[in-house]
């Protein structure tokens, strides 16, 4: 009985000492990409604007038809959902509303960041992780040249301009179909349809998930670099990382989501 | 004598409790070539990253010009490091980019020259580890042999004054091996460079290297000429030089420790 209770304490001590030591790895890598980002530029030493570009296209521009796909059939489903219970109040018209509202504030910024961990969290992860293991990391660093100014930063940018942009195409996207399920089977004209969206959309909603969107970027973008980072051991050690940078990124995704969603629904 | 470009001091380092290097005492002088000799797992490969900044020592300091790299800021060892190249055992080439490119790229990160300065400057340095018209080529589509010719060129783009060298001839076959031993001791001579190159194999240390630095356990066991070591009154020094294996005693009540797991 004792040995089990041992063994099963000091499972959990040795976790949690991995996790804080996770934590310490995680800060450190935010204080060096905040210096090149922030502080690095004003002393001569200028942000890659060209590899950022390339990042921003290869994480934001190339998860386009994706992210359209997927907000446009949620935004179908809202509406036949919120129609379904709507319906027997005779009141369709507030479907616009539940879409509108519940897509801007939630649905896609979420949806958008639980996409873009997969497509490009994961990408980041298996790409520096390569790196490492193929001692081009260590090169850098022989050359005199910073690898998370050359690797990190390039990408967090990248990731935390593109991710709010992609959540407002979604919204979009998003509204439309929630718009084209209403006009194919509800009652309703086009014109009250869309005065309903517009009255319903405060700027709050729309910068809330703004907000939100800006911090599971980050959340993506810094897991992604920092489990990339410290790959240990070849091929398979890239596979767990990536692995773990997906379920860790989704994970505190949701876990900010709650945060912030408490936040907004108490403050304002 | 001259002062040494590279002084290492009482360097001891450290992966957690385990020492690696138990303070190693080593000089190097200016435009010589020193291979560090050693069994695999006696901490060459840690040596040579704390040569380059690559780890911070546990105690103990390496200068390069008179200066300590472990105290620097990374300001000033990235300075020190321009002057300086590496040649990894994988290459490490950036797979992404073309030969070109990453021949191209400590120039376009650290100098301000015109683009068609700097290719030009690249087309010479590969044409001097006999890769002329490679430079579209993706690493992957390059052999072995090509990808550490083409490492070399990279190491070189500076001009360094230093060049670091881990495992060079190491996963090629011996005459591609030789062939490039031969070009590093070669540049060596033509552009007057400091050399240390990490290894274990004894006909690359022949062609290579003035003088040895022999690395057994964590501790510099000998250093020499050629000549000198195998005059060295170690036998651990000749039996390394000699290609001689290790005796296989075998201990039975060790053995039976080990297998069974207890320490007493």
């Amino acid at each position: 009985m004792t040995e089990i209770a041992n063994k099963l304490l000091g499972n959990i001590g040795r976790s949690t000492l991995d996790v804080l030591q996770q934590l310490r790895g995680v800060r450190s890598l935010t204080a060096e990409a905040g210096y090149w980002m922030f502080i690095a530029p004003f002393r001569s030493q200028k942000l890659k604007w060209k590899n950022t570009i390339e990042q921003m296209v290869k994480i934001g521009f190339n998860s386009m038809p994706i992210v359209l796909l997927i907000a446009f059939f949620v935004g179908l489903i809202i509406a036949m959902q919120s129609a379904y219970q709507l319906e027997r109040f005779g009141t369709t018209i507030y479907v616009a509303n539940l879409v509108a509202v519940s897509l801007t504030r939630e649905l896609a910024p979420l949806l958008t960041a639980i996409i873009v961990t997969g497509r490009s969290g994961s990408a980041i992860t298996a790409e520096i992780g390569t790196m490492k293991v193929s001692e081009e990391v260590d090169a850098l660093q022989t050359m005199g040249l910073n690898p998370v100014r050359f690797l990190v930063v390039p990408r967090l940018l990248a990731i935390m301009i593109m991710l709010p942009c992609l959540t407002v195409i979604a919204d979009l996207v998003g509204i439309f179909g929630g718009y084209v399920l209403a006009m194919g089977t509800l009652d309703l004209t086009s014109v009250r349809y869309i005065d309903q969206t517009i009255s319903a959309l405060t700027f709050r909603d729309l910068s809330s998930g703004l907000i939100k969107s800006v911090f599971f970027a980050f959340i993506i973008g810094m897991n992604g670099c920092f489990q990339g980072l410290s790959v240990r051991g070849g091929a398979e050690g890239v596979g767990k990382s990536t692995t773990r940078s997906v379920v860790v990124s989704i994970f505190l995704i949701i876990l900010a989501d709650v945060f912030f969603t408490f936040l907004f629904f108490s403050t304002f | 004598m001259q002062e040494p470009i590279i002084q290492i001091k009482d360097l001891v380092a450290a992966y957690g409790d385990r020492e690696v290097l138990k303070g190693i005492n080593l000089d190097i002088y200016p435009g010589e070539s020193i291979a560090i000799l050693g069994r695999s797992g006696c901490g060459k490969s840690t040596l040579l990253r704390h040569m380059i900044g690559l780890a911070q020592p546990k105690s103990g300091e390496v200068r390069i010009k008179g200066e300590d790299i472990g105290s620097m800021n990374e300001e000033e060892r990235n300075e020190v490091l321009k002057k300086t190249g590496m040649l990894f055992q994988s290459a490490a080439l950036f797979n992404s980019m073309t030969v070109g490119d990453n021949v191209a790229f400590p120039l376009r990160e650290h100098t301000d020259l015109e683009e068609s300065t700097i290719s030009i400057m690249m087309k010479m340095k590969l044409d001097l580890v006999g890769l002329s018209g490679f430079d579209d080529f993706k690493p992957a589509e390059l052999s072995g042999g090509m990808k550490k010719r083409a490492g070399l060129a990279r190491a070189l783009a500076m001009d360094p004054e230093i060049l670091f060298c881990d495992e060079p001839s190491a996963g090629l076959d011996p005459i591609v091996g030789a062939g490039l031993d031969n070009l590093i001791r070669r540049l060596q001579k033509a552009f007057n460079m400091t050399i240390v190159v990490v290894t274990h194999e004894m006909e690359s240390v022949y062609i290579i290297a003035d003088r040895i630095a022999m690395l057994h356990e964590g501790r510099i066991l000998a250093v020499g000429t050629k000549d000198e070591l195998l005059n060295h009154p170690d036998p651990r020094v000749k039996q390394f030089l000699n290609r001689e294996a290790d005796d296989e005693e075998m201990d039975r009540d060790s053995y039976l420790k080990t297998i069974m797991g207890k320490d007493e």
